[in-house]
């Protein structure tokens, strides 16, 4: 049998709470350097750590939405290494006891649904950051040092870097939905170390476990898995380069992974309990009412999109990528009477201009009920298609309501009989050629007349309108 | 009784950062045999009727609430390191 990839993931995750893990400096992010330390994150001897109760939440509220078993009872660790990323020479995390265990992620997969195991979803701190200088100095400063710090670590059963990557999605949203992390991989808020290796299914044997860091991005993190893959199965199939148990690092800029250290195992940390620290043991009170307060999470609400809305499969996945984007367009949606119609205003042009712009649906400068007005207006026929998306854009750099607008600038259909009737008889005057074409069996010839009708209202005529006047005249 | 070798006192030394001449190397095995043999002695207790102690205060659940409260200035905060500049601490370059 083939040999076969197995990867597993850890995911850090930096929770937006108000406060640091075990002290009460903000958890703020681009503050001048250690402008946001005390005693207890800088390690000072004689302070004592007391751990932030939202912190444990939102690890309780992850644990449940993937499934997870919460902990009766769990205790912190200290984690122990020479870096001075953490000033106390350890970081405060959990080992054998984690606060939830035990859950999954469903993936979509190609069709074929894949079901990932969660190992344990836990807590700890964050590290501090260094800067490397060329004159043989480190700086080091530690803002985000004590940051709690959420790692999901999950069972070594990703087969693809394409599952990889449908996880790494659907884990952030996720943890946006639940509002416990913004997430972004970017910024730093979300960070993944993948774990690579083959295995073969006969005989057990496999190659040793590669640990990849520095990956900033999904795409990174899927580059770099795939380039991995490969380089492991070249590398056991030509024994041309010796594997060996390490941490490699991704290089953005070569797109290839390089060894950075040989991987440390759980011995080398000298974990041990931490003593300045009380157990968790979570009232099961406390775990129900958390439970309760779960929202919707991004698949059940896709799912109920398609069944409340009747909108494709697509444009539920679209819309539900953000719990803010799900509630524009679900606002948008009650006030028009065709959702389909919203659906394509909220994924074509609104994300369009979010893209643009940079921005998430909160700099949108226009209120559901301006777009529904708007999309009410196209659903009602009063304008095109066309029409609207000039009037979209002037709606945002004026301020102005949809309604407005047509009015003031006369950019309402016509569709007026008459006068469309009119114009009609012209365009058939003014294109004999054009009319001869068509009563000769080229039926396509009567876009030709359609447009000339549009050009000359300045595509405000009702083209559905024309059409139908211009058959009926030509006969 | 296992013994901890020679080689695992050197692993923990440079675990613990620590340089150990070979004399030491010899005195610290010894010294950390002896402890073992301590440990040894206890593990002949009858412990089965003990529950597991996995902390000395018979407390849990002991939280602060998410509110910030005051930090140290970033001078306040690097007055005591041995070296610094505009906040930072600085130590000696610690990667190639």
């Amino acid at each position: 049998m083939p040999l076969q990839p197995t990867i597993g993931l850890e995911v850090h995750a930096e929770l937006s709470t108000k406060s640091k893990m075990f002290c009460s400096c903000a958890n703020e992010f681009g503050a001048p350097p250690d402008s946001h330390t005390c005693p207890v994150c800088l390690g000072l001897p004689g302070s004592l750590p007391v751990p932030n109760r939202q912190a444990v939440e939102s690890v309780i509220r992850t644990g449940l939405a993937l499934g997870c078993h919460v902990a009766e009872r769990c205790r912190f660790a200290r984690k122990n290494y020479f870096y001075p990323d953490l000033a106390k020479n350890f970081q405060i995390s959990q080992y054998d006891e984690p606060l939830t265990h035990d859950g999954h992620i469903d993936l979509e997969g190609e069709g074929q649904p894949v079901r990932i195991r969660i190992r344990r979803a836990h807590l700890e701190e964050d590290t501090g950051k260094n800067i490397h200088l060329s004159d043989g100095h480190t700086l080091v400063e530690y803002n985000r040092c004590g940051v709690p710090l959420m790692e999901v670590v999950t069972e070594p059963d990703f087969r693809t870097a394409e599952h990889v990557r449908e996880y790494l999605y659907t884990l952030r949203s996720i943890l946006q939905y639940l509002g416990v992390s913004s997430a972004d991989m970017e910024k730093g808020q979300m960070r993944c170390e993948p774990t690579i290796n083959w295995i073969d299914p006969d005989t057990g044997e496999r190659t040793p476990k590669v640990e990849i860091k520095n990956l900033n991005s999904i795409k990174s993190v899927y580059e770099a898995v795939k380039y991995e893959l490969a380089r492991q199965k070249r590398a056991a199939a030509m024994g041309e380069e010796e594997l060996v148990q390490e941490t490699r690092r991704w290089d953005e800029a070569k797109l290839v992974t390089a060894t950075m250290r040989l991987k440390e195992t759980a011995d080398d940390y000298m974990y041990f309990p931490e003593p300045d620290l009380a157990p968790l043991a979570p009232e099961p009170e406390w775990i129900e009412e958390i439970r309760a307060s779960l929202p919707e999470l991004p698949r059940a609400r896709a799912q109920r999109l398609v069944v409340d809305y009747g909108l494709p499969a697509y444009d539920a996945g679209v819309l539900t990528e953000t719990r803010d984007l799900a509630d524009y367009f679900e606002a948008v949606a009650a006030a028009v009477p065709d959702a389909k119609l919203a659906s394509n205003w909220v994924m074509g042009d609104v994300r369009a201009w979010l893209n643009q712009e940079g921005g998430d649906i909160s700099t949108l400068p226009l209120a559901p009920t301006a777009l529904s007005e708007l999309v009410s207006l196209v659903a009602a026929g009063t304008i095109n298609n066309t029409t609207a998306k000039d009037v979209f854009a002037k709606m945002i750099a004026e301020g102005k309501g949809a309604q407005e607008i047509v009015e003031a600038e006369g950019l309402a259909q016509i569709s007026d009989t008459g006068e469309l009737e009119r114009l009609v008889e012209r365009a058939i005057a003014d294109n004999p050629k054009i009319v001869e074409d068509y009563r000769g069996g080229k039926r396509k010839a009567i876009g030709a007349l359609v447009g000339a009708v549009m050009k000359a209202t300045r595509g405000q005529a009702n083209a559905g309108l024309v059409n139908k006047l211009l058959k009926k005249k030509l006969g | 009784m296992p013994e901890i070798t020679e080689a695992e006192v050197r692993h923990v030394a440079s675990l613990a950062k620590l340089a150990l001449s070979e004399e030491e190397l010899a005195r610290v095995g010894r010294e950390l045999n002896r402890i073992l043999d301590y440990f040894a002695e206890l593990q002949q207790l009858n412990t089965s009727e003990v529950p597991i102690t996995s902390h000395a205060l018979p407390l849990v659940n002991v939280y602060r609430e998410d509110a910030v409260g005051e930090s140290l200035s970033p001078d306040e905060a690097t007055q005591n390191a041995p070296d610094g500049v505009d906040g930072y601490f600085r130590v000696p370059r610690i990667v190639e």
